[in-house]
């Protein structure tokens, strides 16, 4: 199992806990999408098993090289062209630089934009930023990789079109995916399971397997997601005063 | 009449196909090849068509017309006879003294004296001052330590270094550069901190999950992050660096010290000749210009169209 989560909890000083004794288990090419409201810890969790953040209490096991991470915003960095941000990731993972360039062409190649690759990120569009910041993070080359939101900022075209670009990528790369997200179309489009975390303090309260009949009877698809808004719903509404 | 088929003809010559139901909830049927299509459509859809770049007069006559109105006020001014002619001279008479000045040499040996010694000492200074920024920058104590007393030193009118200088080390070059590197040095880390300070938070955590070492976070990232502001520090050293040059160089003449643009100035007031000084004046104006226009104007403006930070601008 690449990531198993007992127990995990996180408290910044001495407020409110914001992860409380979670507990999951990932295997080894599985998409997982993190499901939550706002203010729920998803990214937090994330950050913990990127290894970015200690967790105050509990115990997980993650893959020993670490894992890649893709954010929100694309966070490319405005001095490189498009294959050197990807070229960059490839060196500070200490890849040779006859490798590097064929390397970085490839995964250009993977997300569509073969031909971009010496423009600047304020040259691209949204989606093509996207794009290029998820072929940095499959140059790093981790078995695991965390997805915070990284279509949350696009429009819904430009969205539906990465879903199935990065279905495709996960099924050509076998990577282990956690897609955190607060779209529940989202993650029943793209998780194999999906994990409903409450707010404050996060924990897993409940998992829905997305089998393959859901993938492709629409009207399936949209009784999964009218059950699990219902659910999120409900979590909501705890917080009520 | 040529057959020609049609799409639609197509379509409906091969019927069996069963159809699938689109929906954002379920997997789409395209295919690689429509998803490569689709993407490139959109791509081009969401993308800036490239502009051309034309040379655009209005950057050059512009100034050239402010600078003519301004000659011209002058000589309406001086045209008014208000005051002595020895005491305010005339454009044409600045013009005639220059002329006279550059036929002995002395434009070209106090240019070039000056210019050569303030490149070097801003140069040296670059090289002192940035991986000093840089450690400040990146290691706290070291920052809370010394950051205050940077940030006085760059306040501190380096004239004020010039009688200590002159007791240390005489009437020698040496004077004018340890002037010049305390002019220039601390703005120029004080740039770096602050263009540091500016990065991002989002840069760096990218750095570490790329696994940078601390080394390649300050060399690969933060630096280049901080090129704006550093090359603000840079520009802003420079002026720090020609200013402290022309104060050390009217304050100290004689000795082993060469005859820059302060000293032709120095010159100019002994003699009580106003043309003379006011040659010297535009002559340091014009250094200072053309280091502009020639060096940082064409840099900063590459470094900010590259990276999309100069749409909107009034540059």
């Amino acid at each position: 199992m690449p990531v198993v989560l007992e127990h995990l909890g996180k408290r910044f000083g001495d407020g409110a806990p914001v992860l409380d004794d979670v507990n999951a288990t990932i295997g080894q090419g599985e998409f997982v999408a993190l499901l939550g409201a706002s203010g729920c810890g998803k990214s937090t969790l994330l950050n913990i098993i990127a290894g970015l953040e200690p967790p105050s209490s509990g115990a997980l096991e993650v893959p020993s090289d670490g894992a890649a991470f893709m954010f929100q915003d694309a966070a490319l960095f405005p001095w490189l062209t498009a294959r050197e941000n990807i070229e960059l990731a490839l060196k500070l993972r200490g890849v040779g630089k006859a490798d590097r360039k064929t390397k970085a062409q490839e995964l250009l190649e993977l997300v569509h934009l073969g031909a971009a690759g010496d423009k600047r990120p304020h040259e691209l569009s949204g989606g093509m930023r996207q794009r290029v910041s998820l072929a940095r993070s499959l140059a790093q080359d981790r078995q695991l990789l965390l997805m915070d939101e990284p279509f949350a900022a696009l429009d819904a075209i430009t969205r539906d079109l990465l879903h199935d670009e990065l279905e495709r990528i996960w099924k050509e790369t076998g990577r282990t995916i956690v897609f955190v997200t607060h779209n529940v179309r989202e993650a029943v489009r793209l998780g194999q399971r999906v994990l409903l975390l409450s707010s404050r303090p996060g924990r897993v309260v409940q998992e829905w397997a997305v089998t393959e009949e859901h993938r492709t009877d629409a009207g399936l698809a949209g009784q999964l997601t009218g059950v699990i808004t219902a659910r999120l719903r409900e979590e909501i509404r705890r917080h009520a005063k | 009449m040529p057959s020609n088929p049609t799409p639609l003809a197509e379509a409906s010559a091969e019927p069996a196909e069963p159809r699938h139901i689109h929906a954002a909830l379920t997997r789409t049927s395209t295919g690689n090849e429509d998803l490569r299509e689709l993407e490139s459509g959109l791509d081009s859809l969401q993308s800036d068509a490239a502009r051309k770049n034309r040379i655009d007069w209005s950057r050059i006559l512009l100034p050239i017309a402010a600078l003519v109105i301004l000659v011209l006020i002058w000589q309406f001014y001086v045209s008014l006879g208000l005051k002595r002619r020895d005491q305010v001279p005339g454009p044409m008479d600045v013009l005639g003294q220059m002329g006279v000045l550059w036929s002995e040499g002395k434009v070209q040996e106090s240019v070039w004296t000056s210019l050569q010694r303030g490149l070097v000492g801003f140069i040296i200074s670059v090289a002192i001052a940035t991986p000093v920024g840089l450690l400040l920058a990146q290691v706290a104590p070291l920052r809370r330590a010394f950051g205050p007393l940077i940030s006085g030193l760059q306040v501190l009118p380096s004239v004020a270094w010039v009688p200590a200088a002159i007791i240390w080390f005489g009437l020698t070059d040496a004077t004018v550069y340890f002037v010049v590197f305390m002019g220039a040095i601390p703005s120029i880390i004080n740039g770096l901190i602050s263009g540091v300070d500016q990065i991002p938070p989002q840069y760096r955590r990218v750095g570490t999950v790329l696994g940078a070492s601390r080394l390649e976070m300050a060399l690969q990232i933060i630096l280049p992050a901080a090129l704006p502001g550093y090359l603000g520090g840079l520009k802003q050293g420079w002026a720090f660096s020609w200013r402290s040059l022309m104060a050390a160089e009217i304050i100290a003449v004689g000795g082993t010290i060469g005859f820059g643009l302060g000293s032709l100035l120095d010159q100019g007031r002994q003699l009580s000749d106003m043309a003379v000084v006011m040659s010297a004046i535009l002559l340091i104006l014009a250094v200072g210009i053309l280091i502009e226009l020639l060096v940082f104007g064409p840099i900063e403006k590459r470094l900010l169209r590259s990276r999309g930070l100069l749409a909107g601008s009034t540059r």
